[in-house]
């Protein structure tokens, strides 16, 4: 019998452990979720990424360490945007039908979304840095991690930022909406998917299958509208 | 399923070259997005398949599989947190408030610009809209 340590040893430096893992803390995350009978606050995303993390603390492991098995649920996100060509073909006419109020709304949003997050951050004295990594932090990981590059901010930090802010427009959207009575899920889902990417789209997705497509449409628009915004606004920061 | 990603995959790899080549602001996965939707309409138009039915095909099937766990795709990149944290320091808090007041306040321009025009464009309908 081999020494338990010495098999940790091994395996904690295998992708294998850490995709393992991943797979599994989003598997309990998600079954919560649905216990919970997806209630907004319950965001399984946010609990699998805790539970991740507290994982690599508690056991020092490097995130260099953890990537290396977690990138290839990483990768899944490029397809995963192309998946979205399937609901938007098979709701094609609601969609026509609604062009005019989404590109409207997808200008103030994206406008908005740059504008406000810098604007109250600057007021704290955070730095251009951060500023420039922050701008951004409304469009999908892959997106908003270039333009942060392009830029002179972080990258990696500007991932994190990302999720932080998928993670709350998934929370507040829906006590928000219905707060304000407002039941257009079209315009419920375009908002998310505009302000929260795919996280605020798989919240969508969870709620009701027009909203989330109408959250993949605003996603994949924003990181358009987003990468010409940004560079733009930045010239007076 | 392997067709079905393979395809997926190449109309990534069709929208990656596009973007590059043509250096477009647009990201490449996007553009994949668009190729893909052009092409399954063309793709209905010539065999007559109906679109609305589009979820029962091979690609419907793998794609509902792939939206159906969106969230966990996001949960890697998130884990960096732990290596971020420290560098923030003393402006997490501000970060913080920021983020916050930044996500409402864009939900609620982008909601209430998307049913102001809808409504503007349909006088007479003053209602809500089920969607």
């Amino acid at each position: 019998m081999t020494n338990p340590f010495s098999i940790w040893v091994y395996l904690s430096a295998t992708p294998l452990l850490w995709l393992a893992l991943t797979l599994v803390a989003w598997i309990v995350a998600d079954a919560i979720a649905r216990a919970c009978g997806r209630h907004p606050l319950v965001n399984p995303v946010l609990i699998a990424i805790a539970t991740m993390g507290a994982v690599l603390i508690a056991t020092g492991t490097p995130y260099e360490t953890y990537f290396q098995g977690a990138q290839f649920v990483h990768f899944l996100l490029g397809p995963a945007t192309v998946a979205i060509a399937v609901p938007l073909v098979r709701h094609r006419t609601l969609v026509l039908a609604n062009i005019l109020p989404m590109a409207a709304a997808l200008l103030a949003g994206a406008v908005t979304a740059v504008v406000s997050v810098v604007a109250v951050a600057a007021a704290f004295g955070v730095p251009r840095e951060i500023l420039v990594s922050l701008a951004p932090k409304s469009v999908t990981a892959g997106i908003a991690m270039a333009i942060s590059e392009n830029l002179g901010g972080r990258p990696a930090l500007t991932a994190v930022l990302v999720i932080t802010t998928g993670v709350m427009g998934a929370v507040i959207v829906t006590p928000l909406m219905n707060a304000l009575k407002i039941r257009d899920y079209a315009a419920r889902g375009f908002a998310v998917g505009l302000t929260s990417h795919g996280i605020g789209t798989a919240r969508a997705f969870a709620v009701d299958e027009i909203a989330g497509t109408f959250a993949g449409i605003a996603m994949g628009l924003n990181g358009v509208a987003t990468s010409l915004v940004v560079p733009l606004l930045l010239q007076w920061l | 399923m392997i067709r079905t990603l393979t395809l997926l995959l190449v109309c990534q790899l069709a929208g990656e070259i596009c973007s590059r080549a043509l250096g477009l602001p647009v990201p490449g996965p996007v553009i994949g997005l668009a190729l893909l939707a052009a092409g399954a309409m063309i793709h209905a138009r010539i065999t007559g398949a109906d679109t609305s039915e589009i979820e029962k095909t091979d690609l419907g099937v793998t794609a509902s599989a792939l939206l159906g766990s969106l969230g966990l795709l996001f949960v890697p990149a998130g884990v960096g947190i732990v290596q971020q944290l420290p560098l923030i320091g003393g402006y997490a808090l501000a970060i913080f408030v920021a983020l916050l007041v930044s996500t409402v306040l864009t939900l609620l321009v982008t909601v209430y610009v998307f049913i102001f025009v809808k409504r503007a464009l349909a006088p007479g309908a003053s209602r809500d809209g089920g969607a």
